[in-house]
């Protein structure tokens, strides 16, 4: 029914579509699929049905229907039907009255903007936060405590890492996690717990800038020749990049111990200078605080680094590629950096990541890591820094949530179904992410009508077509 | 690195590279065909390729059980199954573009979102194919009693490798002759030179990008069965088998019908012959090395980029 929605359609066509003679019996089918409202409840109505599948009973190879029939032959399907036309009663009564719904929101949203008048009221809310981030993971269980470092301290960095190649840059990277293997093997490396040994072993705290100079390293002869090609190409071989850094993992059992580990624990860091002694432990608050620490540095850093130069030549490559290069933006260059920054970031995460565990091995770096980390970053809004924290800290904290109260009936090993379809979704409805940033909103809107790209997808000059 | 093994092994590899080489084919063909309408990759082809093998085992299983048919019998089940991973392919190809791309075509989205979008999809159809089809490898009843049918330079051709072998010559000669002949073929090379002007001439674009869809959704789950026949079926199946078919896509030059053609044998072979140099594991090392190569040295490919002619 694709030519019923469009205006490109010829007088011969749905002639033709029709089969020949129109039955007229099936009139009003036609034209309840023409009509916009039916479409849109039976969108909402299907949507809330593959619900339905998505969070019903599993099914088995010899039953491959039974998690189907379990999900849609079961009372509860008529909640969620319920729900998809509730759904589409919301959009319909929006569609009707939208313009006094629209300035109510509008008036919703804009009051917190109006209440943040000055740069100072926000610098406010930003230590606020801050003292909420210090103050309250003391009060956690231990439980809790381990989450906040394994499952969201660590993804909130990998995530600002990521947010500056997705975000400031408009790449696609989906081999990501590999710069967070390659960090973590150098800690180990260095640290000495490979099989192969380095020439002087180090504490995994001297060792960071040997993990980052090797992420960016890797980044950067990744980078180099394949982002001169159009952009969806770097999407394909950083995937199949991650691919190859966990068969090379897996492979070289001699030097990474492979799939099993390397035997030996890769030491807590600690620091020894100028007279400070201390040493990170197995209790997981220190190691909090020590990426609190990462993180707000880097968060300053980044900040800093989006008002700059590199920032507003990032900026341009994005919105117009051949204007900036036409403007002497050296466009490759500041790509790679933005590549090698993300990698970078990424390898010091893996590499924190590994001497707070003590323990990897090539099993741990899995292309869904990569996926979780982008869908981190689309979810709180590309080229947003509180989009990338509160984004990373919200959806890595939910499924934990979820999976300690048995009331939801969670898998773990569903989380993908939700995470894939949060990201169709997203794009489908708020490409700019929950926290957007203003001009990435801007530009992606922009682009939509016709202005600018909103990435840095198209060819570069000088590539053959 | 073992040069008597391959040496030992040349035939062998030839014919293997070859078999393995007809299935990247029918796969990469699905990549072209999207890339040379919307410019865009299909992330989520692996997906059709998994749900194409799903499909097969489902209806095989369904009519084999435990049997074992043979003779004229087996010939029906493997057209059969074909045609079932095609219509599984087809139908996941079809509501893919419906969900994933079609929304973010009408609002002229940005092309990132087009890739996240697919990517979000593929994920969101493997990880629901584990839950509901359950998450460990299953045999397809076979269709056929495998076995050496004949051999070249003492390398065993079995009955499965010429079951690929004819299926796929087959279905690539098909869809050769409906790019260059038929009405959609027609629509489908107007769109992918100049969407808007063929638009203008009364093509309806819509249309044309989901019968693409269909199209190479068609391809895909057929050779997803195939592929399912020698391998099992799991629901993580179509993650590398797809990257190697994109691979040899843009060997051949992408959006070029009969480069993919080439590109999938040549990537068959040379994979295959890496295998047996280095030794199988580091086989997907090998293809994923051609691709970085390839893109480096002649991105457009060996055949060259041509959207929009005939084959």
């Amino acid at each position: 029914m694709g030519y019923l929605g469009t205006g490109t359609l010829t007088g011969t066509e749905p002639a033709r579509a029709g089969g020949g003679a129109e039955r007229p019996r099936l009139g009003w089918l036609r034209r309840l699929a023409a009509s916009d409202d039916a479409r849109r409840l039976g969108a909402c109505v299907a949507g809330f049905l593959l619900l339905a599948v998505m969070t019903g009973p599993e099914g088995s190879s010899l039953a491959p229907t039974s998690g189907f029939s379990g999900s849609l032959l079961h009372p509860r399907v008529f909640a969620f039907i319920g729900l998809g036309v509730g759904l589409w009663a919301l959009i319909t009564a929006k569609r009707r009255y939208g313009d006094r719904a629209r300035r109510l929101s509008e008036a919703i949203s804009a009051a917190p903007r109006r209440l943040l008048p000055n740069r100072l009221a926000r610098y406010g809310i930003y230590l606020v936060a801050l003292a909420f981030a210090i103050v309250y993971p003391m009060a956690l269980s231990q439980f809790w405590q381990n989450v906040l470092v394994d499952q969201i301290g660590v993804y909130v960095l990998l995530a600002l890492g990521l947010n500056v190649v997705v975000g400031y840059a408009g790449l696609l990277d989906l081999g990501y996690i590999a710069f967070y293997a390659i960090g973590a093997y150098s800690a180990a490396y260095w640290t000495g717990a490979l099989p192969v040994h380095p020439p002087i072993t180090l504490n995994p705290f001297w060792a960071i800038p040997l993990a980052i100079f090797a992420a960016m390293l890797a980044g950067v002869i990744l980078g180099a020749p394949t982002l001169r090609l159009r952009g969806d190409y770097l999407a394909i071989v950083t995937l199949g990049f991650g691919e190859i850094i966990q068969i090379v993992a897996t492979n070289l059992q001699s030097v990474t111990g492979g799939s099993s580990g390397p035997a030996s624990v890769i030491p807590h860091f600690s620091v020894n200078l100028l007279g400070v002694h201390y040493k990170w432990g197995l209790g997981d608050l220190p190691y909090y605080y020590l990426l609190l620490g990462f993180v707000v540095v880097i968060l300053v850093t980044f900040h800093a680094l989006e008002g700059s130069r590199v920032g507003r030549a990032w900026t341009a490559i994005r919105e117009d590629e051949v204007a900036a290069e036409s403007t002497g933006i050296n466009v490759l260059k500041y790509k790679v950096m933005a590549f090698s920054i993300g990698a970078s970031t990424s390898g010091f995460a893996g590499m924190l990541w590994a001497s707070q565990v003590g323990y990897i091995d090539s099993t741990l770096f899995t292309v869904q890591l990569s996926i979780l980390v982008l869908v981190l970053v689309i979810f709180g809004g590309m080229g947003s820094l509180p989009g990338a924290v509160v984004g990373a800290a919200v959806l890595q904290w939910f499924p934990w949530f979820l999976r300690v109260h048995p009331l939801f009936g969670f898998q773990p090993e569903d989380l993908f179904i939700y995470l894939g379809a949060l990201l169709v979704v997203m794009m489908i409805f708020r490409p700019e992410g929950l926290l957007p940033s203003r001009r990435r909103k801007r530009e992606i809107s922009l682009a939509e009508h016709g202005e600018g790209t909103a990435d840095a997808m198209t060819e570069p000059e000088g590539a053959e077509p | 690195m073992c040069f008597s093994c391959f040496t030992q092994n040349f035939w062998n590899l030839l014919v293997l590279g070859l078999a393995d080489g007809f299935l990247y084919a029918l796969v990469a063909i699905g990549y072209t065909l999207v890339y040379g309408v919307l410019q865009l990759i299909n992330f989520a082809h692996s997906e059709v390729f998994m749900s194409g093998a799903f499909a097969g085992y489902f209806i095989l299983n369904g009519l084999i059980g435990t049997g074992s048919p043979h003779g004229l019998s087996s010939v029906a089940y493997v057209v059969i199954g074909i045609a079932g991973g095609a219509c599984g392919g087809g139908v996941i190809a079809f509501l893919l573009e419906r969900v994933a791309y079609r929304p973010l075509r009408r609002r002229h989205a940005p092309r990132l979102a087009f890739l996240i979008s697919a990517i979000g999809a593929s994920f969101f159809l493997y990880n629901l194919a584990g839950k509901e089809f359950g998450r460990d490898a299953v045999e397809i009843p076979a269709p056929f009693t495998n076995g050496p049918v004949f051999s070249i330079f003492g390398a065993q051709v079995t009955t499965y490798y010429i079951v690929i072998a004819v299926s796929a010559i087959a279905m690539l000669v098909i869809l050769d002759r409906v790019v260059a002949g038929t009405r959609l073929g027609k629509g489908l090379r107007a769109v992918a030179q100049d969407a808007e002007t063929a638009s203008l001439m009364g093509v309806n674009i819509d249309r044309v990008v989901s019968q693409t869809f269909v199209l190479g959704g068609l391809l895909g789950g057929a050779a997803g069965f195939l592929f399912g026949l020698n391998t099992g079926v799991v629901y993580t199946m179509g993650f590398t088998p797809a990257l190697k078919a994109f691979t040899a896509a843009v060997l051949g030059g992408i959006g070029n019908l009969r480069g993919a053609m080439v590109g999938g044998l040549l990537l068959g072979v040379v994979e295959n012959f890496g295998a047996g140099l280095f030794g199988t594991q580091w086989r997907d090392v090998v293809s994923f090395g051609i691709l970085v190569l390839v893109l480096l040295v002649r991105p457009t490919g060996l055949l060259g980029e041509r959207l929009g002619r005939s084959a």
